[in-house]
């Protein structure tokens, strides 16, 4: 589904992505952990096509296709999706009708029709109950005033509107308290798939005891240099990084 | 109090009487006083930290039901080591006198941080007298799923008491934990508390902090609470009034780092002559940080509410929303509101909004309940049930919300 | 490239340039530029006008001469010349006209560019508006009135309300804003050629939409029209005003005066779309606009809701306004404030609260784009006696890009102690973050400013009538395309 090969980015002629390597199939989840400052983020930003970051080696092929020609919004529609780590706020937009639009420009994109509203509506309060996602908070304005755990129940109910094919979680566990990150997970849980995979970005190993991972990867100086199974983010949690970089020295 | 000079309890208790004594407390001419006059309460004697022992009954009846999870309990300030219980894995809970000697680096690293606010008499008298407080330590990675509840019990039965607990919360980075802290006085004299509780929560930590002030109409409370949060932290410090002398709260959190949350509820429903007073500073310090506070109130009778929210967004804190809103409900002809929103902006990308209300019962909506057949007092009570819910449903501990709502509903149809 | 392909595609690329510039080629009929005495005596002569009105006009002018051309505001642009001004241009002064068939094609034309549906044949099957037209200052076409006069309800120009129907004018006019009230509401006493005149009998509720077209033509004139809207006791109206003006490359003025007044239990809904030449994106030329709105609750439990959508103008100073001094009446004022490119606009509102159990509300939304200030000015003023007054008021300011200003100057006065005011403000700014937000969830960014925008206007737009509401949603994209990224 997603292939990564030889990945290089750099953000205002700083290297970061430094030769990475990923190949992800229907059906998996990866976690992604390392350090700050490995690289995390800027993979989950390259992917989605962030602007100020600029690939200058390697391809990204997402289904067959060259995604990193592509811009951001047809991205999304091709079925890449990104729970951001700070999801923005936009006033005077509802969660409602911002997902009005999106639900239709991506129907659009995909060659299917738009939904009428009352379909929309039935396939909100559907997708809603996964996450626990009470009716006040779609009504207010996007994000705005949300609580972090509130913002990250959000990214993930729009996940399961949108309907994408590969989910980034970027640090979707921050911010979160237990009981939110048992709904969250919950969430995920509810919407993986045979036909789906999920890239699970974090720096602490207590969301993998809710998402379990197929694979663990170490992203250390701009690329993966371990990789393993859930055990691995145990051992990382219990050790830090640093015996990695040793590692990787050596 | 420090790490050496932990000496024993009745030796200072003299001295401490009169270094109390020889201090100049704040009048009402002073700015940050101007409607709290604390003035009867600095010129009563009281018994500083006078050991005593109470009965079994006398402590469980002070605890509030239903709520899971530890117990800690200080006796005239004193940690009381038989009415505690400390079952919870992973943390350190003790005495702060007794972490000065055991746990010296992470004391050190955390004890007494900067204020915000100028530092008050009673806070500096707290840190001249204090003997003893709560030392919470919860490390890395650790979420403690289960409430910690504080006791600080005063026993007036003999003589007026006063005591000046200092406290220090430690929650390391990705660690979790939430405290209920209750004040209550047993017995007919005065007391007067002046706590001092400084917080400190990590990178990815989550706090919450409860205070229940339901004290005994002739005991009162100055306290000062100082916050430090650090990047993608969240905190939320809740405090309920509704019964005492003189309450007065200082809430100071400083927003050490980008993309935290922290929250800031109270509500106070006063009757009586019950005065309370909070005063709260947050300080955004870095770009992209959420703060938000919502205080209601309810006064009666010839009660008095006072709120004074700062807001500082420092030229780096691009970026911050900050939200405040202040809301009141007059009852009585005698009771009284003062509100001050305090906004101070440097930075030029943020959000901030401010609001606050004083205004009486709306006439129309209790007409409306009437007429659908709500007796007035009845219609009264659900009003202010509605008023008070905001802030109530926001209670996430279960036991504590349902005793609040208890509370509430006794006042309301007393 | 094709030259001409080439063109095209320019015109299609700066499509969002000012959509309304054009003028038409009207015969005119006007009068010498300057002012003094004898052009008010000019003016009022050619509207065959009766005595008292001249000597309130010259009484106007007299005292206009005595005052200082305000500064407060926080605009800035290069002084007025009040004497190089035409203050007297009106198309070519036909006979009566009976139908539509009558009127000169080339206004029926211009007409037919701005939208305005003149042709009630056309608005048979859709709602019915009763439409007032005023080119340079002259009321040219008033439709649907026989279907309201049957109402008793009188909808016409000024001029035919000074002819036909004098004793409302002079018992009104002037009487909400006094002609000494400030220095452009002085100039528009003096010399205010034409307007809307609309009056609601005891009880009626008009059963359609009554609105005016403003639309600046003749060169180097100023328009100066002159709105009154009396609604009498148990009496509803809902009023709309749209405005255009061509392109010009010099600074026309535009100083209007608005009174309303709403007796006991009535009434009144004003609605603007202010799109007036905003001046082109160097900031030469444009429309300063300078205008005096005000209404009076006169009577218990009357209403009286602005609304406005401003998008055009280089400069904007208006503050329409509630007097609330019968007990129980109620003000309002929604706004929308679009400022891009060169264009200031300080503007707000006033609420004064003299009755008991008044209310007020005030939403004001600022968007500022490209090098533009925007102020909001607001004052809510409880007096003595207006015990258990109310009043919201919420002013938010959206940024766009960071070389545009967003400013807020709240007035809060009160001299009630059961008063409750409230103030909420919010700053935000649309940044590349939400744009990227947008981008990830499939929205392109075109898209995603108009989501944002009317978003954060909605609170605002759901006040106009349905159709307008539509337009000043198109009329918001259209003024900041080309503003973000």
């Amino acid at each position: 589904m997603l292939s990564i090969k030889n990945l290089q980015a750099q953000i205002e002629d700083k290297q970061i992505l430094k030769g990475l390597n990923l190949e992800v199939k229907p059906g998996e989840i990866h976690a992604i952990m390392g350090p700050n400052g490995a690289g995390k983020s800027t993979l989950a930003s390259v992917l989605s096509g962030r602007e100020e970051y600029e690939v200058t080696g390697g391809s990204v092929e997402f289904d067959g296709k060259d995604i990193l020609e592509l811009d951001p919004h047809e991205r999304a529609g091709e079925g890449l999706f990104l729970a951001f780590q700070y999801p923005v706020e936009i006033p005077g937009v509802s969660t409602t009708n911002f997902m009005k639009a999106a639900v239709n420009e991506v129907r659009k994109y995909r060659g299917q029709e738009e939904l009428t509203a009352v379909d929309f509506l039935k396939m909100m309060k559907e997708k809603m109950k996964t996450v626990d996602m009470p009716q006040d908070l779609i009504n207010r304005s996007l994000n705005e005033g949300f609580s972090g755990g509130e913002k990250k129940r959000n990214e993930i109910f729009q996940m399961a509107m949108l309907e994408p094919k590969l989910c980034v979680l970027d640090e979707t566990d921050s911010g979160l308290d237990i009981d939110a990150l048992r709904i969250v997970a919950n969430g995920v849980n509810q919407y993986k798939s045979k036909d789906n995979a999920f890239i699970v970005i974090t720096h602490y190993q207590r969301l993998l005891d809710y998402i379990v991972p197929d694979f663990v990867h170490v992203l250390h100086d701009g690329k993966i240099v371990k990789s393993g199974t859930k055990e691995l983010a145990l051992e990382l949690e219990e050790k830090g990084y640093d015996w990695i970089k040793e590692e990787v020295a050596q | 109090m420090n790490g050496e000079a932990s000496s024993p309890v009745n030796g200072i208790r003299q001295e401490a009487f009169k270094a109390f004594e020889g201090m100049e407390f704040p009048t009402i001419k002073h700015e940050e006083w101007k409607f709290t006059n604390v003035q009867k309460l600095v010129k009563n004697h009281y018994s500083f930290s006078q050991e005593t022992k109470l009965s079994a009954d006398e402590v469980s009846n002070a605890f509030i039901e239903g709520i899971e999870g530890d117990r800690i309990v200080f006796i005239n300030g004193i940690f009381s080591e038989e009415h505690s219980s400390i079952s919870a894995s992973g943390l350190t809970v003790k005495s702060l006198a007794q972490a000065f000697k055991e746990n010296k680096d992470v004391v050190e690293a955390h004890f007494g941080q900067e204020s915000n606010l100028e530092e008050s008499t009673f806070a500096k008298a707290n840190t001249a007298l204090s003997k003893d407080g709560i030392f919470i330590h919860v490390p890395k990675g650790k979420a403690i799923e289960k409430p910690i509840s504080l006791y600080f019990l005063s026993d007036a039965k003999n003589e007026a008491i006063a005591t000046t607990p200092r406290n220090l919360i430690v929650a390391e980075e990705n660690s979790q934990v939430t405290v209920i802290e209750v004040f209550k006085t047993i017995g007919e004299n005065q007391s007067l508390a002046n706590n001092v509780t400084e917080i400190s929560v990590a990178n990815h930590a989550i706090v919450d902090y409860y205070k229940v002030q339901n004290e005994a109409s002739q005991a009162s409370i100055i306290d000062c609470t100082k916050v430090i949060q650090g990047k993608e932290s969240h905190f939320t410090g809740t405090t309920i009034s509704l019964k005492g002398d003189i309450i007065r709260n200082n809430l100071d959190i400083t927003l050490d780092g980008e993309h935290l949350d922290s929250y800031m509820h109270g509500l106070y429903l006063l009757d009586g002559t019950t005065h309370v007073d909070n005063h709260t500073a947050v300080d955004h310090k870095y770009p992209n940080c959420h703060s938000n506070e919502l205080y209601k109130g309810i006064v009666d009778d010839k009660s008095r509410g006072v709120f004074n929210g700062k807001i500082f967004v420092r030229q780096d804190a691009q970026k911050t929303n900050a939200f405040q809103n202040n809301r009141n409900i007059v009852l009585s002809d005698d009771a009284k509101v003062n509100t001050k929103p305090q906004l101070e902006i440097w930075a030029d990308d943020v959000s901030c909004s401010h609001g606050c209300t004083i205004g009486q019962m709306d006439e129309e909506a209790l007409f409306y309940l009437q007429a659908r057949g709500i007796s007035k007092t009845r219609s009264k009570a659900m009003l202010m049930n509605a008023f008070a819910g905001e802030v109530v449903e926001k209670i996430k501990v279960e036991g504590l919300r349902t005793y609040i709502e208890t509370l509430i509903e006794e006042r309301l149809h007393a | 490239m094709k030259e001409a392909e080439e063109k095209e595609l320019l015109e299609e690329v700066t499509g969002s340039e000012y959509k309304y510039g054009f003028t038409s080629d009207i015969e005119e009929d006007r009068a010498p530029n300057g002012l003094n005495e004898d052009i008010i005596r000019f003016i009022s002569a050619k509207k065959e006008e009766p005595e008292w009105l001249l000597e309130w006009r010259l009484k106007a002018y007299r005292h206009w001469l005595t005052l200082e051309e305000p500064e407060w505001a926080n605009v800035t642009y290069p002084k007025v010349d009040f004497q190089a001004l035409c203050y007297y241009a009106a198309p070519k002064k036909q006979k009566e006209v009976k139908s539509l068939d009558e009127i000169d094609p080339e206004l029926l034309k211009t007409f037919e560019k701005l939208g305005i549906p003149l042709n009630e044949q056309k608005r048979l099957s859709g709602v019915p508006v009763a439409v007032d037209a005023v080119i340079d200052s002259v009321s040219v076409a008033t439709t649907f009135k026989e279907t309201l006069a049957e109402k008793g309800i009188i909808f016409c120009s000024m001029s035919e309300a000074i002819k036909d129907h004098p004793e409302l004018v002079r018992q009104y006019l002037g009487k909400v804003v006094p002609v000494a009230d400030n220095y452009y509401a002085a100039l528009n006493s003096a010399v205010f050629s034409d307007g809307s005149f609309c009056y609601i009998p005891k009880g009626v509720r008009c059963p359609m939409e009554l609105s005016t077209y403003f639309r600046i033509n003749a060169a180097n004139t100023g328009q100066f029209e002159r709105t009154l809207i009396v609604a009498d006791e148990s009496s509803y109206v809902s009023y709309l005003e749209g405005c255009t003006a061509p392109q010009r490359d010099e600074n026309q003025l535009h100083a209007a005066v608005v009174e309303i007044l709403a007796m006991e239990n009535a009434e009144v809904k004003y609605s603007t779309v202010q799109n007036w030449y905003p001046g082109d994106s160097e900031g030469k030329g444009g429309i300063y606009n300078f205008v005096t709105k005000r209404g009076i609750c006169a009577g218990d439990n009357s209403k009286i809701s602005w609304t406005q959508v401003e998008t055009g103008s280089a400069v904007t100073w208006k503050y329409p306004s509630c007097i609330l001094k019968g007990d129980n009446s109620v003000g309002e004022f929604y706004s929308v404030a679009v400022t891009n490119n060169h264009q200031q606009a300080d503007t707000g509102t006033k609420m004064i609260h003299i009755g008991k159990n008044t209310k007020s509300r005030i939403v004001s939304k600022g968007i500022s784009a490209g090098v533009s200030q925007n102020s909001y000015r607001g004052e809510v003023k409880v007096m003595k006696g207006a015990t258990n007054a109310k009043n919201f008021s919420q002013c938010d300011s959206l940024l766009m890009g960071d070389k545009c200003g967003a400013h807020t100057f709240p007035y809060i006065n009160v001299e009630n102690s059961t008063g409750q005011v409230e103030h909420e403000a919010t700053t935000s700014k649309i940044g590349e973050d939400q744009l990227f937000y947008c981008n990830q969830r499939g929205i392109d960014t075109e898209r995603a400013v108009e989501l944002i925008v009317n978003g954060f206007s909605k609170e605002v737009l759901n006040q106009l009538p349905m159709e307008f509401a539509v337009e000043a949603q198109k009329l918001l994209a259209i003024s900041l395309e080309g503003s973000v990224g």
